[in-house]
């Protein structure tokens, strides 16, 4: 038996309020391609940031133990210092410097402080080879693809001496010859004797990669699985990623009232400018009048891009594809264009682009619809007070008064003030991106009831999730996003978290 | 007691509010004390407000500009070329006082399209899309004032508005008859307003103050604005420099804060990306705060040259700086979404005071710059910890 380049024992960390990593016990043995499986916010990344010294020493409970020795980091450079080496899915590279300064940045190779260009341009010539990148270290960053980049990176890390090699989510922004490339170099690098660690999501990598996969689920070690004995397929990783009970209890809709189809994507595609790349690719999906649609799918996925991509194009995608409201095809110049048809978006992410967290909460709610107390371009402020009072006792916000800033407010409250926001509009249809993230289980629950009323009054909803339970708790029908596309759609009846699982990690 | 408690209560939550107004009147005590009674005599402040006047109407426009998290450094070369403009039309080309005035403004509304075309359109930061548009002015100033130097400006008219004053009917025990019934007017308007709010208020069933705190809110401000005006028409009366002054914060004020379109300027402040997914139109917005800008440097530019009689090479120098300044020290902040325009014209006021004290009092021009440095850091050291302790 090998021995073990890495143990973790028992790591127990806690965020207020939240145990974020529950008595993790983790071994990689020397010489072999680990990957570490689980949901969204099951803990791994939370395990890697321990383990790469982000928490450092005594911010965790446990011990990390590396080739017999128990470590104590305090910060990434002691990490480095023993050999470890992480590359996190948003790459940490200066795009307008050359890929040679790159590979050596931090690590400088000099003279009495004097840094040696020449010898290092040499140097990172043999690091390239090394990653079986074939391009000129005089080359800026910005100019070579995310695979290449991605290739850089570790070839960064190479020339640090790394011994075990983390990557996080390393194929989610590559293609698939890319993804191909890197995997294979990494086959390569177990050759030479470095250990690697790879977080990913999709399945059939960790089927035709993974030495072991060991399972992570809410903060806790589930299994490892061992290649060797068999154990490895994509039925039992799914089994076991997705095994936990659902207690989150749902309000019980009266009745179903579904009615015409009002939204229509049809071979919907949105290319992102910036990132040079489809963000939803080819995608069809439809919603009727009363009905909730649950848009499940892993981070990254193309969801809130899908959602964004309809909603006015703020991001200026390039559009292609036709969107269908009441059967008429439409096109939104503008968010304010989608808002008049009869749209809303509550965003996923409130603080960045929901609320205006400077600014009370009256003002909040009538932000979208300032016309609604106005006339002739004059606010009618008695108006909007009472507008404000309305949605504060009927959604239940609770703040002191309708004069408290919204940055002031709890997680729910504020998720509260942004769906107000959006019923002031009157939409007839809701998207929501990820509408309970991040706050507690009663307001959750408040929140579900409100999805129902609104559907009951003919409202539409499109809700875009990553819990599973209330994907399958509160929709009518899941689609399930992967990489831009649309996989599958299930009807909530014959819908189960394996098979959600199943086609989000395509 | 419970009056005393509700006052302080009240302070306390509108300190950011509160502390301009306290600030000033410390500066005015302070320098009142120190100059005999000198500074606060009718000439001196009727040339104080006349001398804040210029800036105080671009500290107005860049407290939106600065609200909307951008910045505009040509404002005062702007307003130096535009003066120039001006007087040519006047003096040279022989214009009507009443048509320069307006084609001048509208030429001050396009130069703010185009920094708000490079700013909006274009995405390049405001700082050096205005910064060319300062450069570029500058040149313009001395290009159209090469043949000449010094233009003279001989209108009586144009002239008035940097050094004229309202007109009197007839003085009573020699103080300014307009200038009082204005100033009564003004106390009358203001307590039926807070009167009318106040009942409003009741009527939506909303908080409202008590009544001993509500009655002295109401004569606590009736007291000064009766003041300034008595003090004022001891002298010339309002000048209409003060007029103007008075009628761009009353319009700006109303915009922001009574209309669908300050709002927007404040929500795109706030969060520009959650304002455009509000359906807000942030490039329009950018356009019609650097439009209204560069409008309101062309009025400084007519005011500063109408005072002055003429249009000068240097005009506009360091306007910008001053102006910004103003703004910030009248709780403008930086991180956007914050500030009001009645605090940029108090701003203003205040930088005008520190100067014509310090002169007063004979403080050298050294110590001077020192002092209005320290203020400056002092007002935004302030915001930034009264925010703090908000949250």
């Amino acid at each position: 038996m090998a021995e073990n380049i890495l143990e973790m024992h028992t790591i127990t960390k806690e965020f207020p309020g939240v145990k974020a990593l529950d008595n993790v016990t983790f071994q990689v043995e020397k010489g072999e391609i680990h990957c570490l499986v689980g949901e969204n916010g099951a803990g791994k990344s939370t395990l890697m940031k321990v383990l790469s010294g982000v928490y450092p020493y005594g911010e965790y409970e446990g011990d990390i133990v590396i080739n017999g020795k128990v470590q104590q980091f305090n910060t990434i450079n002691d990490s480095e210092d023993a050999g470890i080496a992480i590359i996190y899915q948003e790459l940490a590279l200066f795009p307008d410097l050359p890929v040679y300064e790159n590979i050596y940045i931090g690590n400088e190779v000099k003279n009495k402080g004097v840094i040696n260009w020449n010898q290092t341009i040499i140097k990172s010539k043999d690091m390239l080879k090394k990653v079986n990148l074939k391009v000129k270290p005089e080359t800026l960053i910005k100019d070579l693809g995310v695979g290449k980049q991605q290739l850089v990176e570790i070839a960064k890390a190479l020339s640090k001496n790394v011994q075990l090699l983390i990557l996080d989510e390393p194929t989610a922004a590559l293609n698939e010859d890319d993804s191909e490339n890197l995997l294979d170099l990494i086959k390569a690098l177990k050759v030479q004797g470095i250990t690697c660690i790879m977080i990913t999501h999709k399945l059939k990598e960790v089927v035709t990669i993974a030495d072991k996969a060991t399972i992570i689920r809410d903060g806790q070690t589930i299994c490892t699985l061992v290649a060797k004995k068999g154990e490895i397929n994509e039925r039992s990783i799914i089994k076991n990623m997705v095994g936990r009970e659902l207690n989150d209890i749902f309000p019980k809709r009266p009745e179903k009232n579904i009615g015409d189809t009002i939204l229509e994507l049809q071979n919907w595609s949105a290319y992102d400018q910036q990132l040079g790349r489809h963000v939803v690719r080819k995608a069809d999906i439809h919603l009727k009048k009363g009905e909730i649609i649950g848009l499940a799918g892993l981070m990254g996925s193309g969801r809130t891009e899908l959602a964004l991509s309809m909603f006015g194009n703020p991001k200026n995608y390039k559009l292609k594809g036709t969107l269908l409201m009441n059967h008429k095809e439409t096109h939104f110049k503008h968010t304010s264009d989608a808002i008049k048809a009869g749209l809303a978006y509550v965003t996923e992410d409130r603080k960045g682009n929901g609320l205006f967290l400077a600014q009370n909460i009256t003002s909040n709610i009538t932000a979208a619809n300032l016309n609604g107390v106005s006339n002739n371009g004059i606010l009618n402020m008695n108006e909007e007070v009472t507008v404000a009072e309305r949605y504060k006792s009927s959604i239940h916000i609770k703040s002191s008064s309708i004069n408290q800033l919204v940055g002031k407010l709890s997680g729910g409250n504020q998720q509260k003030v942004s769906i107000s926001k959006w019923l002031f509009v009157s939409p007839d249809i809701l998207i929501l991106d990820e509408p309970t993230r991040g706050i507690d289980v009663g307001a959750k629950f408040e929140i579900y009831t409100v999805m129902n009323e609104l559907i009951n009054r003919g409202m539409s909803i499109i809700m875009i999730s990553s819990e599973l339970g209330e994907v399958l708790g509160m929709s009518d029908r899941i689609y399930v996003m992967a990489e831009g596309t649309i996989k599958g759609e299930i009807k909530a009846e014959d819908a189960d978290q394996e098979k959600v699982m199943e086609l989000a990690t395509q | 007691m419970r009056i005393v408690n509700e006052a302080k209560a009240l302070i306390k939550e509108n300190i950011r509010d509160y502390g301009m107004f306290i600030a000033l009147f410390a500066i005015m005590i302070t320098f009142n004390i120190l100059t005999n009674g000198m500074f606060m005599s009718s000439r001196n402040v009727s040339n104080l407000l006349d001398s804040a006047g210029y800036i105080a109407v671009l500290a107005v426009g860049m407290t939106l500009v600065i609200v909307i998290r951008h910045i505009d450094l040509s404002v005062g070369y702007i307003a130096g070329f535009l003066g120039a403009v001006a007087a040519i039309l006047l003096m040279q080309q022989g214009w009507s006082v009443f048509l320069v005035i307006p084609v001048i403004l509208i030429l001050g509304i396009v130069i703010g399209l185009f920094n708000g075309l490079l700013i909006a359109q274009l995405g390049i930061p405001a700082f050096v899309a205005t910064l060319a548009a300062m450069l570029i002015f500058r040149g313009a100033l001395l290009q159209v004032t090469a043949g000449t130097g010094t233009i003279i400006v001989q209108d009586p008219f144009f002239n008035a508005i940097g050094n004229g004053f309202i007109p009197s009917v007839m003085e009573i025990n020699s103080l300014h008859l307009t200038t009082l019934l204005i100033g009564l007017i003004a106390i009358l308007f203001f307590i039926y307003g807070e009167v009318k709010t106040r009942i409003d208020r009741i009527k939506y069933n909303f908080e409202v103050v008590s009544v001993p705190i509500f009655v002295l809110k109401l004569i606590f401000i009736s007291l000064i604005i009766g003041y300034i005006t008595y003090i004022l028409a001891g002298y010339n009366g309002f000048s209409w420099t003060v007029i103007i002054v008075l009628l761009i914060t009353m319009i700006y004020h109303f915009i922001t804060s009574k209309t669908v379109l300050g709002r927007q300027i404040y929500a795109v402040g706030s969060n520009p990306e959650a304002a455009h997914l509000s359906g807000i139109n942030v490039k329009k917005v950018t356009y019609i705060v650097m439009g209204s800008m560069s409008m309101l440097a062309a009025l400084s530019g007519i005011m500063y040259t109408a005072r002055l009689q003429s249009a000068t090479t240097t005009a506009g120098m360091l306007f910008e700086l001053d102006a910004i300044a103003a703004a910030y020290v009248g709780g403008v902040s930086s991180a956007g979404g914050v500030g009001k325009v009645t605090g940029a014209i108090i701003g203003a006021i205040v930088m005008a005071s520190l100067t014509n004290g310090m002169n007063l009092m004979g403080v050298g021009i050294s110590y001077q710059y020192m002092i209005r440095g320290g203020v400056l850091a002092g007002a935004v050291i302030f915001d930034v910890i009264t925010r703090k302790r908000g949250k």
